[in-house]
């Protein structure tokens, strides 16, 4: 028997990777089909990977329609062929990242857990349990671990401020309402190594003595939504959730809980009433969730990234995790590329890698073959790059130095082909799809913005409007309740200030 | 939230489903989303009628329940179409020429975001972002997923389905 590794990732998937799959079970016996996540190298997906003595040797991308072909080539072999890759592991793509919290990604078999034990698996909440609450913050606190769902704030600082809040209750809650266009890490990893994110709820449990976890998963994510449940079944079943711990007598169980198609849901306040079952408004903040979050106690809120990536700082030590990355961002951020890219996947990589090199070392610059002319990074609510701001790090400083942010990691190419005054347009009226509604700036002020822009497309007074639009995004940014309505003239404004030819000499009735 | 055009009252089946499933997240701290997303597995919406029943069984106010009801895109009033086309409209489909797929959608169903078509075939709805970036643009046609779309492959989509539906 020959194993084959198709990946069952929603991204491979919608890439035909099923039907590719079905292709080689009804076409090749003697094969081992297994099912990964994916290794971010969606350019060539489906990827067909199979185990031979010089590793994992991939073909890709391969259709259904390719498969008979190849099996009649030598496929199981890893003979030649226009589609083969060789080793999978060393090709260019993946020698240069240095992934640590996506290691496992697409190279084991998400719900098996001795993949998972075998590839470093529940190391870190051994040595959790070894050590004990208080050492185990510390560690977090010296990892320098950042929030990597968009706030960037310190891990370890949140956690402290759970474990030193009154006895009672506490909650762990996962963020996994993945909602920024141009991000697909979170999905990546709950489909690809779900025990991942549970060894790091358990882990921060154990730190902060809370018993429970909720993740808050975005509807439109069902293949996650599977995973998960399977995983957090499996490790129920192996005692790591549940009244004993490893053995360890501390309880720990989670729940997965669904939204339901708000973006706001993933502003943490509004992801809490959401869980209560309310309106997905948000909180007036203080108190921070820290002190008052789910059901009123203590809570911590992290996104999947950084839940997942807790496991490698306690099994690798906070020392080896932060010598990665520069200046104040520490560690790796897993990047995701998308948009107008050739080369478009998942790059986890030591804070510092320039934009620039990106686009193009990676992405191999635009799929449609014109110039790349603007970058968003970090969701709807990002800044848009010209070109001449393509040199700057992708780290959390240097981004905001400029005006931008990282956010979640998300880089969104556009081509020359790209209207400016459409993306500005789009950014005020997305934020008044979604906004929550309960603070003025953001829900009058983005319907008046996206009016305002809508006539400068059409001519119709456009000094006077491009005025009022400035005075819209002062408003939203001082005066909003939460980063939706606070950061939805980020776009806006970047666009106006890079693009402004494109919002100057509109004719009257384009 | 779409509201039905005609309310009837509901079966007596449907209200005893309701409450079964009530009941079934009693123990439940918060439950109220998880409920609506249960009545709408089996029902194939909320109904506006079943919001009382809803309220009544959690002693929540009907006002609350209506409330949360409408407060997310997902939750819909009347059952959608045999097929539902959720195309994506966020900025990295935009990209790839997002933008022209909508609106050749449109144009081929004969309809905007958020109806379905006279026929009941096909329900058309916009979603911000399916996390499938790196492989715009991208749909979810029912449960089953699709990047890299074009004007024909979606064509060839919608047809396949339908055909599907009427044999």
């Amino acid at each position: 028997m020959v194993t084959v590794w198709v990946s069952r990732d929603a991204g491979a998937l919608a890439l035909g990777a099923e039907a590719t799959a079905q292709q080689l079970l009804a076409g090749g016996a003697g094969i081992r089909l297994r099912r990964n996540g994916s290794r971010g190298i969606y350019w060539l997906e489906p990827l067909v990977e199979v185990e031979c003595a010089a590793g994992r040797v991939a073909y890709g991308p391969v259709a259904a329609r390719d498969v008979p072909g190849l099996l009649n080539k030598g496929l199981l072999q890893g003979a030649a062929h226009p589609l083969r890759l060789g080793p999978i592991e060393a090709h260019s793509w993946f020698t240069s990242q240095q992934r640590l919290t996506f290691a496992r990604v697409g190279r084991i078999d998400p719900l098996d857990l001795d993949d998972y034990l075998e590839h470093g698996g529940f190391r870190g909440l051994r040595r959790a349990l070894e050590i004990g609450s208080l050492a185990t913050v510390n560690e977090v606190v010296e990892s320098g671990l950042r929030g990597r769902g968009g706030a960037a704030f310190p891990t370890g600082l949140k956690w402290q401020t759970v474990l030193k809040q009154p006895e009672g209750q506490r909650y762990i809650a996962c963020n996994a309402d993945e909602g920024d266009s141009g991000t697909f890490s979170d999905r990546m990893l709950m489909e690809g190594d779900p025990f991942s994110v549970i060894e790091g709820m358990i882990i921060a449990g154990v730190a902060v003595g809370a018993t429970r976890g909720y993740i808050y998963l975005r509807v439109e994510y069902p293949h996650a939504f599977q995973v998960l449940n399977a995983a957090i079944a499996a490790a129920r079943k192996a005692g790591y959730l549940g009244a004993d711990v490893c053995g360890s007598r501390i309880a720990f169980d989670i729940e997965l809980r669904l939204g339901a198609g708000a973006y706001i849901c993933g502003e943490e306040t509004s992801m809490l009433e959401s869980l209560e079952g309310r309106r997905g408004e948000i909180r007036v903040r203080p108190p921070l969730p820290a002190e008052k979050g789910l059901f009123g106690a203590p809570t911590v809120v992290n996104n999947v990234v950084t839940l997942a990536t807790v496991p490698v700082v306690l099994a690798e030590g906070a020392t080896a995790y932060r010598d990665f990355g520069q200046a104040k961002s520490r560690g790796t951020i897993p990047l995701q590329l998308a948009g107008n890219v050739l080369r478009g996947g998942l790059v986890e990589r030591a804070f510092g890698l320039t934009v620039r090199e990106l686009l193009y070392d990676y992405g191999g610059g635009s799929a449609s073959g014109r110039p790349i002319r603007a970058v968003q990074i970090g969701g709807p609510l990002g800044a848009y790059l010209p070109e001449s701001q393509f040199d700057t790090p992708l780290e959390y400083e240097a981004l905001a130095a400029i005006g931008a942010m990282l956010g979640h990691g998300g880089v969104v190419a556009f081509d020359d082909t790209v209207d400016m005054l459409e993306m500005a347009r789009y950014a005020m009226e997305f934020c008044a799809i979604e906004s929550c509604g309960k603070c003025t700036p953001c829900r009058i002020g983005s319907v008046r913005g996206a009016e305002a822009l809508r006539n400068i497309a059409r001519g119709i007074n456009p000094e006077a409007n491009l005025a009022l639009v400035a005075e819209l995004c002062d408003t939203m940014l001082h005066a909003s309740l939460c980063g939706l309505g606070g950061m939805a003239p980020f776009p806006v404004q970047s666009a106006m200030k890079h693009f402004g030819g494109d919002f100057r000499q509109r004719t009257p009735g384009s | 939230m779409k509201q039905s055009a005609a309310p009837k009252p509901l079966s007596q089946a449907q209200h005893d489903e309701i409450l079964a499933i009530v009941a079934r997240h009693g123990k439940q701290a918060g439950p109220l989303i998880e409920i609506l997303h249960e009545v709408q597995r089996s029902l194939g919406c909320v109904p506006a009628e079943a919001v009382p029943v809803i309220a009544n069984a959690l002693n929540l106010s009907r006002a609350e329940v209506h409330g949360v009801v409408t407060f997310y895109h997902y939750f819909r009033g009347a059952p959608h179409g045999r097929q539902v086309v959720r195309l994506c409209r966020a900025e990295a489909c935009q990209s790839m020429n997002g933008v022209a797929l909508a609106k050749h959608a449109m144009k081929r169903l004969g309809i905007g975001f958020g109806e379905t078509t006279p026929d009941g075939a096909v329900t058309l709805e916009a979603v911000y972002c399916l996390g499938l970036c790196a492989c715009s643009p991208a749909a979810m046609i029912d449960q089953e997923l699709f990047g890299r779309l074009t004007p024909e492959r979606l064509d060839e989509l919608i047809r396949r389905d339908n055909e599907k539906v009427s044999t």
